[in-house]
């Protein structure tokens, strides 16, 4: 047997042996998902014990260093990780901003101290992140961001407000784009790391058309930022006043993120399924819904294979650099088209807002959840912009 | 195994896009022929030029005499082929009457194959009746006759039927029009008393022959295949046309969205190059998505349908379709954004449209093919 396969046969048993029942059901809804941090409390003793198993195995981060709380798997080993949880429908063990977002920017951009202290507080659940990046000004024009922090020798003084920071009122500690330079727009940005539970931060949750508060607004009133946390770890990633590259990178990661909602790992046809629920409730679906939807599929299995060549073209270092904002708009629009379809296969149940039957109006909660994902990560347009600017080489602007 | 070319495949690209931009080119092929009136409406010296380069035996097997390629290899060239518009047998022949006669028995792969690696040989497959592709009904009839077979009945839209040596006919042995059993492929000689053939001009410029069979006697050697047992071989011939057709649709968008992207970098207006305007940025970068991802579509059905993947049929299906749309939106907007030029006969992006159009149809349109992906999807 060859190592990956040999690798394969231990995932299973270990999977077999370390991930309960319960944790192997769908996701319903947020509070199925464990995120972490210093507030947190499990669901029940099986997302407990899941997590934990997880983590000191190096499980809740499988590609990261070892010396940093991960497991140092290879790509074609986490990749194996990934089908053999997708196998028994494992749920993420741990799920934060801190793995997908400030992770990967430390990895790429931070010091040793940084690395040390940060990605194991985030690799063992410790500390939930949230990100603090658009101001009500500032949406798809980010770099025109205005919260501002004053140097004070080893510290800033941060006064300015963020906007759609998600779950800022659930978080620890926020990483942020602060301006640091009113004279220079690109380079008078710096990255910056702190505690929200600071004197000078409030959060308040904004209520969205969902029913749901998943972002805040985030208020920073004379928030001292220290520049040092100790030995080799900075109150900032990168360099100061080049917060503007931390953030760029983590943009496309980012989008590359979101992209694979359309369709990345979804295999089945939506008429299948709404079919199947159609008969159930004695529906029938109507020959032009049926051909909409017949149509949609061609395009969300063309999207799935789309996904794959994407990774697979990745991986191996092919594929055009800006090809995320591509995947992210194409990504984000069918999920939309799948959402719309849905609550039209749904009728009149679909828009029931509280009933048991529809576990709290999840059809018409998530259906306008998804018109986020083409605004939230860059716009539909804005990501229109920079495929004709930085792959069709178009001119302008 | 991932979903990009091989070194070898990139290879293979490589000669293919040199080799087809040089000699198959749109001036030196499609308006050749066509300004000329000609009755095949491509060339065969470009055929024999593709038999010497290796690609009229790709998909024939090793055994038989050809490469053994896949579909990955002959997607490689039919891209190419689509690129330039480039005129020729390679997907008829090469191709759909290829992968039928795979199935077939060593003397019928004897008597044809040779001369279709050498380039000397066309071949063409008859299976519709009607002007949409229906190949689930099938009533023209053979009938059992002494040691052989009576054929009766016609075919219609039979691309290049009159320029082929060998027609692949689909005829019905026993049941009813609709019936999936019953089916039987011959292997029709052009030459054969009975059959005629009346050839009409598409809008692409290629020949498509609308055919009738009157009591044409054919040996029982003329069986692909099984008797009665043909809707296999039929099925396999349609997948490999269908991806084949798909990836010759992803060289047509693709050539067409080049050259618009091009013109929308050198056209001037309002001061400003065209490629400026938002308007149209928006627009390009759309069709650039929609082209990239009817490709991936395309390379993952090539992967299944040469691992022998069970859902290699449905994933056919669903390149073909997003394929159509892919093309459309490509040519659509071409046009569009060439302006009145665009409407000229002297620039080549109108000639893009009237391929894709016939691609489009060739096999099943994108109508065709959600209704089927929705089928096998159980709905």
């Amino acid at each position: 047997m060859s190592d990956l396969e040999n690798f394969r046969e231990e995932t299973k048993s270990w999977l077999e042996a370390n991930c309960p029942e319960e944790m192997r059901k769908p996701v319903r809804d947020d509070s199925d998902v464990y995120w972490g941090g210093r507030k947190a409390t499990f669901q029940n003793d099986a997302q407990k014990a899941w997590f934990e198993a997880a983590r000191d195995k190096g499980y809740t981060v499988p590609s990261w260093p070892k010396e940093y709380g991960g497991a140092g798997l290879s790509p074609a080993e986490a990749k194996i990780l990934r089908q053999e949880m997708a196998a028994i429908g494992a749920r993420p063990p741990l799920s934060s901003f801190g793995i997908w977002m400030l992770g990967p920017a430390l990895l790429k951009f931070g010091t040793e101290g940084q690395k040390k202290r940060f990605l194991n507080e985030i690799a063992r659940g410790e500390i939930r992140w949230c990100q603090g990046y658009s101001e009500p000004g500032s949406g798809s024009d980010l770099v025109s961001m205005q919260t501002y922090g004053e140097d004070k020798g080893d510290h800033w003084v941060v006064n300015g407000q963020k906007i759609w920071t998600s779950y800022a009122d659930k978080a620890d500690w926020i990483f942020c784009l602060v301006r640091t330079n009113k004279e220079d727009k690109y380079k008078g940005i710096t990255f910056m790391l702190f505690d929200m539970a600071g004197e000078g931060v409030t959060t308040k949750p904004i209520l969205l058309i969902s029913g749901n508060s998943p972002f805040c607004e985030t208020f920073f009133d004379n928030v001292k930022v220290p520049k040092s946390y100790g030995d080799d770890c900075p109150g900032f990633v990168g360099e100061i006043n080049r917060g503007w590259d931390v953030a760029k990178y983590l943009l496309g990661h980012e989008r590359e993120m979101i992209s694979g909602m359309g369709g990345g790992d979804r295999t089945t046809a939506i008429g299948t399924a709404m079919k199947r629920h159609a008969a159930k409730t004695g529906d029938d679906i109507d020959p032009v819904l049926r051909s909409e939807m017949a149509l949609f599929d061609v395009d969300a299995l063309a999207f799935t294979a789309m996904a794959e060549k994407f990774m697979d073209e990745m991986k191996a270092g092919k594929g055009h650099p800006a090809q995320p904002n591509m995947m992210k708009y194409v990504g984000t629009e069918i999920n939309k088209r799948r959402h719309e379809l849905m609550m039209s296969a749904g009728g009149s149940r679909s828009l029931e807002w509280e009933s048991d039957e529809t576990r709290g109006g999840k059809p018409s909660r998530e259906w306008l959840r998804t018109k986020a994902n083409s605004i939230e990560g860059g716009t539909s347009e804005v990501m229109l912009n920079v495929i004709s600017k930085r792959i069709l080489e178009l001119p302008g602007g | 195994m991932p979903l990009y070319h091989t070194e070898d495949q990139a290879m293979l690209a490589d000669s293919a896009s040199g080799f087809l931009a040089e000699e198959g080119n749109i001036n030196k092929q499609l308006r050749h022929w066509r300004d000329r009136d000609c009755k095949d409406g491509f060339g065969h010296g470009l055929w024999k030029q593709m038999a010497e380069m290796g690609f009229t035996g790709m998909l024939v097997a090793e055994d038989d005499g050809g490469l053994g390629m896949g579909h990955v290899e002959a997607g490689i060239v039919l891209e190419e082929i689509g690129r330039n518009l480039t005129p020729s047998p390679f997907l008829t022949s090469s191709v759909l009457a290829a992968t039928a006669l795979g199935h077939a028995s060593s003397d019928l792969k004897g008597r044809y194959l040779p001369g279709l690696i050498e380039g000397e040989s066309v071949f063409a497959v008859a299976i519709d009746e009607t002007a949409k592709h229906r190949p689930s009904r099938i009533a023209t009839k053979a009938e059992k006759s002494g040691n052989g077979f009576k054929l009766t009945g016609s075919k219609s839209f039979v691309i290049q039927g009159a320029s082929s040596d060998m027609i692949v006919v689909a005829a019905r042995t026993s049941g009813s029009d609709e019936d999936e059993h019953g089916i039987t492929l011959f292997a029709v000689p052009k030459d054969v008393n009975g059959m005629s053939q009346n050839p009409v001009r598409l809008v692409d410029s290629s020949m498509a022959s609308h055919i009738t069979f009157d009591g044409v006697e054919l040996d029982g050697d003329a069986v692909i295949g099984e008797v009665d047992g043909g809707r296999e071989v039929l099925n396999a011939m349609l997948a490999a046309g269908r991806v084949g057709a798909a990836a010759e649709g992803v060289g047509v968008a693709q050539g067409a969205m080049d050259m618009t992207i091009d013109y929308l970098k050198q056209r001037k207006q309002f001061g400003k190059v065209i490629g400026e305007f938002q308007a149209l940025q928006h627009r390009a970068a759309h069709l650039y998505s929609e082209v990239e991802i009817a490709r991936a579509a395309t390379i993952k059905a090539q992967q299944l349908l040469d691992e022998g993947a069970p859902s290699a049929d449905l994933m056919t299906s669903v390149a073909k379709a997003k394929v159509a749309k892919a093309a459309g939106l490509a040519v659509k907007e071409g046009v569009q954004m060439h302006g009145g030029i665009g409407m000229t006969d002297e620039y080549d992006i109108g000639l893009y449209m009237k391929r894709d159009r016939a691609l489009a149809e060739f096999l099943g349109d994108a109508y065709f093919h959600a209704n089927r992906v929705a089928e096998l999807s159980g709905y």
